[in-house]
């Protein structure tokens, strides 16, 4: 691909070139394999993830993205005969260390899922749950409602109907409200899988704008089906698919990662080019 | 201006005539509809039987006398309605908090793949058709005798906790399980703790389910008198219960009682008993049908 010059392509990715190292990481993956029971659905994943900077998954259905996703904030402990291999290293703390309170793992790395899956609660309770089980103290908690709804840019729709259902608000607005929820309880890393998946284009857009806003404070990784997505939110891309090995088992594998541009325009793995030229040129 | 059609119009118009459903359609309905006519038949006969009965008894002084096997016409049954609040009352203390909680229990923390919860869950299951009178026998031999708990209310609250238990625990169950798994997640992505989850999102969530399940089970309670029987309620008891240690009658035993008497009078006086017992009854799952209604969520 000799698109480097072409100014239509160019005008598809949303954010500045990342550099080619990642200099400050937040969290790295060493060596980490996923397992549910003997199944091994990802194999092999080294990469950092940058702080401050938008980190896109992309690849083919079934390739373990949402799995491996899951291994971030310990939520694979939830599905019975999952196990992680290797080290998932948060700060350099490896959080599969017997001695890591998942609690606290996933306080500081917060999830927004691939349906909107609000509380069936009043918005506000929606968004003041967090900060409730952690604690919070009630008279800071309707500043803290409203400055996540804020900054999730959900405020001005739904600031007149505070106490209405969560789960009365359309999709889009249902899922803005998820990620004003995880931004309430103040995360580090904000981990996002699929969040546009079940929502309409201008949904869509909404969240991919609020996304650009909340990676000056926030690291955030998102899982993506949608290629034109990843190339205008991501800094930052990891390609992975599928391999299967001699007893026709799939496994998932990183194939390539490196800064967005550079895996969109001049992809080093072939096959990572034949999926790009294939969904996105 | 409108549009001209393509030439197959007629053939189309005769394939979309509409028939009527098909003859085996028809006949399974109607199938269907004699197996509903059983029941509500059966239903309404008992119920119109009774009321012609009883009705003419169905005054103040069936609730506000005590029983007599002498006078028929002074009799009431106010010792065994008290008495049956008293049981059922005991009864929802003792097995709704219980039941719950092996529900809790069994939904969010115990591993289904361990043997020891499958055990328990077949043998839940099990305990669920046995018989109420084998629940009597135990509750005579266990809590009246060997706990030397006596004929008295606590045993009896104590016996029909264990016959209902199973069927709270299977409800609840029920009710916990139908809140999707994606709220769990939710919550615990938070930072949330397991015990968090549970109480204030799983828990409020189940509660109209429970309910539901929990009234249907008391009222499955309140109309025994098979375990009762073997306790002691027979006895003929002319005052109210003023505590768990005190001796008690119960409606259905009471109801038994007067049937058993020789006396006309006495059938009519169980009529109208039967009307109060049914009463209660209908009140009780109707309320259940409310809450059902009134909470139910689609998610
Ligand atoms: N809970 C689970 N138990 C067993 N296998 C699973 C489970 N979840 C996903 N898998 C398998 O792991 C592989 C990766 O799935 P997933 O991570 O959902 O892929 P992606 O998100 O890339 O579409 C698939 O083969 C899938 O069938
Ligand atoms: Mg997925």
């Amino acid at each position: 691909m000799t698109t480097n010059e072409d100014a239509t392509v160019g005008a598809q990715f949303g954010r500045a070139a990342a550099s080619e190292k990642v200099d400050e990481a937040v969290m790295e993956l060493r060596n980490v394999h996923v397992f549910y029971g003997d199944y091994e659905a990802v194999r092999e994943v080294n990469m950092p993830i940058a702080s401050r900077e938008i980190t896109a998954f992309i690849g083919p259905s079934g390739c373990g993205k949402t799995t491996l996703l899951r291994s971030f904030n310990r939520m694979n402990d939830l599905i019975p005969g999952a196990r992680v291999a290797g080290e998932v290293l948060y700060h350099g703390v490896d959080i599969y260390s017997s001695d890591v309170d998942p609690i606290e793992v996933r306080r500081r790395i917060g999830m927004v899922f691939q349906k909107p899956n609000p509380f069936p609660k009043s918005i506000y309770d929606n968004i003041a749950y967090g900060p409730r089980v952690l604690g919070e103290k009630k008279a800071n908690l309707d500043e803290i409602v409203e400055r996540s709804l804020v900054r999730a840019a959900l405020w001005e729709e739904v600031k007149d109907k505070l106490d209405t259902s969560g789960m009365a608000l359309s999709g889009g607005q249902q899922q803005r409200l998820c990620i004003a929820r995880c931004i309430a309880v103040n995360p580090d890393v904000i981990l996002m899988d699929e969040p546009c998946a079940s929502l309409d284009p201008i949904a869509t857009a909404k969240i991919e704008d609020l996304m650009h806003e909340l990676a000056a404070e926030y690291t955030i990784v998102i899982v993506t089906h949608n290629m034109q997505q990843a190339a205008r939110v991501s800094d930052r891309t990891a390609f992975f698919t599928a391999d299967v090995d001699a007893k026709g088992v799939r496994h998932g594998r990183l194939v390539e990662f490196g800064p967005t541009q550079d895996i969109f325009m001049s992809p080093k793995d072939s096959r990572t080019e034949g999926y790009i030229s294939g969904r996105f040129g | 201006m409108s549009a001209v059609f393509t030439p197959i119009g007629e053939q189309v118009k005769q394939d979309l005539q509409d028939t009527g459903p098909p003859l085996q359609d028809r006949s399974f309905r109607w199938v269907l509809f004699g197996a509903l006519s059983v029941g509500i038949i059966t239903l309404a006969a008992l119920l119109i039987f009774v009321f012609l009965e009883g009705y003419p008894r169905l005054t103040p002084t069936l609730w506000q006398n005590m029983p007599s096997i002498r006078f028929p016409e002074k009799a009431g049954a106010q010792s065994a309605i008290m008495g049956s609040i008293w049981v059922i009352v005991t009864t929802a203390v003792i097995c709704l908090p219980v039941g719950i909680m092996a529900a809790i229990y069994l939904e969010e923390y115990a591993d289904p793949t361990k043997r020891f919860n499958k055990l328990i869950e077949i043998n839940i299951q099990n305990l669920a058709a046995v018989p109420s009178i084998v629940y009597g026998i135990l509750g005579l031999g266990v809590i009246a005798r060997a706990l030397a708990l006596g004929q008295t209310v606590i045993t009896a609250a104590l016996t029909l906790s264990l016959l209902v238990l199973p069927v709270v625990i299977i409800s609840s169950r029920e009710a916990i399980r139908a809140v999707p798994q994606s709220i769990r997640a939710g919550s615990l992505a938070l930072g949330a703790t397991q015990w968090q989850t549970i109480s204030r999102q799983v828990m409020p969530a189940a509660v109209p389910g429970i309910a539901t399940g929990a009234i249907l089970a008391l009222s499955r309670a309140i109309g025994e008198a098979a375990p009762l029987l073997l306790l002691g309620a027979v006895t003929f008891i002319t005052f109210n219960p003023d505590g768990l240690m005190s001796s008690y009658t119960v409606m259905p035993i009471q109801i038994y009682n007067w049937i058993s008497q020789s006396r006309e009078e006495f059938q009519v006086l169980a009529a109208a008993l039967c009307i109060i017992l049914l009463g209660i009854l209908l009140v009780m799952n109707a309320f259940a049908i409310y809450l059902r209604n009134r909470f139910q969520r689609r998610w």
